[in-house]
């Protein structure tokens, strides 16, 4: 290998910046507060034992510090403006600036959630029309925008199940979830009272329908899929897994997470699934943040409604959008206020960007960059199912292995190349898992570099392994020792260690 | 579609070299039946003018430009203008959960030093990298207590946010989880002999707020004693962070749950906050949400890595200590670049100009109406009971551009006549003035 190889990625000098609190000092200050126009109170007096001494270790700095801390820490991280970043099963897809501009808007973003609803008008609004949007996508008949996250929206959507099949007189003891699925899907089942049973797929890579109709039966509550499921395959028995639950009273869940493949060409609440959420943070491209804010809509059957969460949105007589808290059935709140609505704005914003012809084209696009991918790259790297690829595509490291390269280092070097790497290990039912879903926001060019890296990658792995198993190169750090710092963990700084650590 | 970066030509070239004719055939396994053959009924591909037209128009149909005496669990803070700077810039908004240390070191470190500042701020050891907001915080920090000590049962007081505790009552309801409430007293603090009779060996925890949804701050050590001489943990819960500014921290209690709203994170019609959980050390194996910590590379270099992932869903599945997964990682980069901005002194004055604020407006407010609640320290909200219905006082005061205090009948039907008034930084004494002007005209 050499450099030359690498094509997208060029060295280059990068800032170094310690922590906030070592470059703190008594007496410098960022920002200055207007003159209080109303009598002085001291508050020690006003608050007396409560009254606090001081704010111990809290940063001192000025305005231009704090610019340059938090600029040099942002060049520091990969992000999607930078290129290709195909973790699978995330959807990291271009977050487009005027969503960002739109939410921004004063009569939006300075929003009080308690303000009387008659002056709130045209927030309502907004939630309503991305709420009628989300349901003829999915095909379903109700929803709600509550849920903060993916997570949250599947523990909301095992709620309304749970209160359906209490309101038939058994809620049952089970859920079923495939051996694919994301971490989430059973530790929500745990949450809402549910024991897991696993169930396993076939050979290519589907719910097996046998082992499904075996395990189905009047203790089970539902099964929890996610479709695409996380192979990137499409169950195309779905309809037959369907009706092996509905035919003993269970319910079918589906994960949303990889809508992405499906907006525009086929609808979850027309092949059987009772409800599902979404996750705006992937497929409607509001920005995943580091890490969140996410957004979780559950949409579901007109049977499951009356439970969903409360207030629901409704359309009052004389015209105008209201919250109804009179809704005996609910199984409650599931957060506070009305959920994320800074992301329902996002995300309708990008519905309406892209229109019925643009969602339905961006859905193609991400199919077929997946697709392309295993195309260019199925001679070099193993791969286990062969069962048609939607969105993404997984690969093992099985050939890899024979020089003791494995996904992980794959994927460090891939870091080299100028790429974020795909997710790594999972799902759990591949091997040494390298899971790749481009999304449809790359080109042609990208999607080449990208291939090229990972063909360069696959070489280096058989003539050079100690460069791939070592790798990254030519990042600000190292490998970092991960067991180390799990095993004493150091979760804040503290003014001593400064002393010994300073960079 | 102006996302898209591909020309016809392009697709077509991709096709060719997949060898398939059109693109249909990638969606064969799709059974027939159950593709759509239609247009999905959404709006029409809109130009970008457009689409900042239609969201400008429901931004104007929303109040705009008014004075806002609301709090209860959502303030409006001053918003320096540096905070939206930089978290725009794509490194820190268009990344994701920074599962490749060498290649996020920004987004790692920033959330270091928000877990330092929050524990600075709550006076606890520890501190996670967000909860989804202050609710849904509360209600893991009960599931986590619950591990802590293997009791079953949690006692509430009747003072925290009400919103909170129907958000509690639904994450517990299918986890044997039962949870009991306790009232308040008079001058509005909780009601420590109800406490006292209520708590039991069974009780895994008791959850209070302060300052409470009344406004008044709670006596956290005489409340710590009692929870702790039963066994109990003490969970404290944090809905106006800023008051962390002059009020003493809640070090005496076990797991401090704070909504981080107040930090420089816009009002938004109720979302996206952040919430984040802190603790003791020793209970850091059975804390919810991811976590930020030190490490070296193989140069020893200073680096910083998601720890003790070994508590979550993703390795843990069904055995997790929550099902979080994505939680508010930009909401709280914002609320750290807030705490710096004001940092330690700063956060202390804006946390005085609050309480002198309300302080004023209690006064004002006192010599027309009856404010709830006397005799133990408030910081920047207050109880005011009329004679007329507040939702009337309310309506009058939209018409001058103010949207009055939170009429509480719809949580507290006991009170009357009762709204919360909140005052901040934002709130001038001339708008004061003129509320107060309103109520019994």
């Amino acid at each position: 290998m050499s450099n030359n190889d690498i094509k997208k990625a060029t060295r280059h000098v990068i800032q170094n910046e310690g922590l906030i609190f070592e470059k703190s000092s008594p007496g410098k200050k960022g920002y200055r507060l207007p003159p209080l126009d109303v009598p002085e109170v001291d508050y020690k007096k006003a608050l007396g034992q409560a009254a606090r001494e001081d704010l111990g270790n809290m940063p001192e700095v000025s305005e231009m510090e704090i610019i340059r801390h938090f600029t040099r820490l942002s060049t520091w991280n990969y992000a999607i403006d930078l290129g290709m970043y195909p973790l699978g099963s995330c959807t990291m897809k271009y977050n487009a600036r005027v969503n960002e501009v739109v939410a921004r808007l004063g009569g939006l973003a300075e929003a009080h959630p308690y303000q009387p609803e008659k002056i709130s008008q045209g927030a309502l609004r907004v939630m309503k029309t991305l709420a009628d949007c989300l349901l003829d996508i999915t095909g379903m008949d109700a929803i709600t925008l509550q849920p903060a996250a993916g997570a949250h929206g599947e523990m909301t959507g095992i709620l309304l199940m749970r209160a359906y099949l209490q309101s038939k007189g058994n809620p049952r003891k089970k859920i079923l979830i495939p051996d694919s699925a994301h971490g989430t899907n059973p530790a929500t089942a745990a949450i809402c009272g549910y024991a897991v049973e696993n169930l396993k797929s076939n050979a290519r890579g589907m719910v097996d329908i046998e082992a499904l109709s075996a395990q189905m039966n009047e203790d089970v509550a539902g099964l929890m899929l996610t479709n695409p499921n996380t192979l990137g395959i499409f169950e195309q028995e779905i309809h037959k897994i369907a009706d092996i639950l509905h035919d003993k009273g269970g319910l079918l869940y589906m994960d949303g997470a990889n809508m992405n493949a499906l907006v525009g060409k086929t609808r979850p609440g027309d092949f059987g699934v009772d409800v599902m959420h979404l996750n705006l943070h992937k497929t409607f491209s509001t920005p995943h943040g580091g890490g969140g804010p996410g957004s979780g809509p559950v949409a579901c059957k007109k049977v499951l409604e009356p439970f969903l969460p409360k207030p629901v949105l409704v359309q009052r007589p004389d015209g105008t959008l209201g919250f109804d808290y009179n809704r005996p059935q609910s199984v409650g709140r599931v957060r506070m206020f009305y959920g994320n609505f800074g992301m329902h704005v996002r995300a309708l914003a990008y519905t309406m960007a892209n229109g019925p012809d643009g969602l339905r084209q961006t859905t193609e696009d991400a199919v077929l960059n997946a697709n392309y991918i295993r195309k260019k790259l199925e001679g070099d790297y193993d791969l286990p199912y062969k069962s048609s690829s939607m969105h993404e595509v997984v690969f093992s490291d099985h050939r890899q292995n024979e020089k003791g390269v494995k996904t992980g280092d794959i994927a460090k070097r891939l870091i080299d190349y100028g790429f974020h790497p795909y997710t790594v290990s999972f799902p759990l039912v591949v091997h040494g898992a390298l899971m790749i879903e481009p999304t449809e926001s790359e080109s042609l060019e990208e999607l080449n570099l990208f291939i090229d890296a990972m063909k360069s990658i696959a070489r280096e792995a058989q003539e050079d392994p100690d460069l791939v198993k070592n790798a990254p190169h030519s990042t600000r750090v190292s490998r970092l020792d991960e067991t180390a710092a799990a095993r004493k963990p150091v979760l804040r700084w503290k003014p001593a260690q400064a002393k010994s650590a300073g960079e | 579609m102006r996302y898209l970066p591909k020309s016809p030509a392009d697709r077509q070239q991709m096709m060719r070299e997949i060898g398939i004719q059109s693109i249909d055939e990638l969606f064969a396994p799709i059974p027939a039946e159950y593709r759509l053959n239609r247009d999905l009924k959404v709006p029409r591909q809109m130009a970008e003018s457009e689409v900042i037209d239609y969201f400008r128009e429901c931004a104007e149909a929303n109040a705009a430009g008014y004075g806002v005496f609301l709090g209860a669990g959502a303030y409006r803070h001053y918003r320096p203008v540096v905070i939206d700077s930089l978290i725009s810039r794509g490194e820190f908004f268009t990344a994701y959960t920074p599962y490749q240390p060498e290649i996020s070191q920004g987004t790692l470190q920033a959330i270091f030093e928000f877990q330092t500042m929050v524990c600075e701020l709550t006076g606890m050891e520890v501190a996670n990298a967000s909860m989804y907001d202050g609710s849904t915080g509360a209600a893991e920090a009960i599931m986590m207590a619950v591990r802590v000590n293997g009791r079953k049962s949690a006692l509430v007081a009747r003072s925290v946010h009400p919103e909170y505790r129907e958000v509690m009552s639904t994450y517990s309801q299918h986890q044997g989880m039962p949870i009991a409430e306790f009232g308040f007293r008079e001058n509005g603090r909780v009601d420590m002999a109800e406490l006292e009779k209520k708590i039991s060996e069974e009780t895994a925890c008791v959850l209070i707020q302060s300052p409470n949804f009344l406004g008044v701050i709670e006596d956290v050590a005489a409340i710590a004693d009692l929870v702790h001489k039963k066994g109990a943990l003490l969970i404290v819960s944090i809905a106006e962070a800023l008051s962390l500014g002059i009020v003493k921290p809640p070090a005496e209690a076990d797991i401090v749950s704070m909504e981080s709203q107040s930090f420089g994170v816009p009002l938004g019609y109720g979302g996206p906050y952040a919430g984040v959980m802190a603790t003791k050390e020793k209970f850091v194996r059975q804390m919810p949400g991811r976590l930020v910590g030190e490490a070296k590379d193989s140069n020893g270099k200073r680096g910083f890595v998601l720890t003790l992932a070994t508590r979550e869903q993703h390795i843990r599945r069904e055995k997790a200590t929550s099902n979080i997964c994505t939680n508010q990682a930009l909401i709280a980069t914002m609320a750290t670049i807030y705490m710096t901005i004001y940092g330690r002194e700063g956060l202390k004055e804006l946390a005085q100009q609050n309480l002198a604020k309300a302080a004023y407006a209690a006064q004002e407010f006192g010599k027309k109406a009856k404010v709830l609640f006397q005799g133990a320290p408030r910081f920047n909200e207050f109880v005011v009971q009329t004679q007329e219905d507040p939702y009337d006082i309310n309506n009058r005061l939209l018409e001058k551009k103010l949207i009055g205090g939170l009429p509480l009948k719809r949580f507290y039907p006991e009170l009357g006549n009762a709204a919360l008034w909140c005052c901040t930084e934002m709130n001038s004494k001339e708008q004061i003035d003129a509320a107060v002007k309103a109520v019994g005209q």
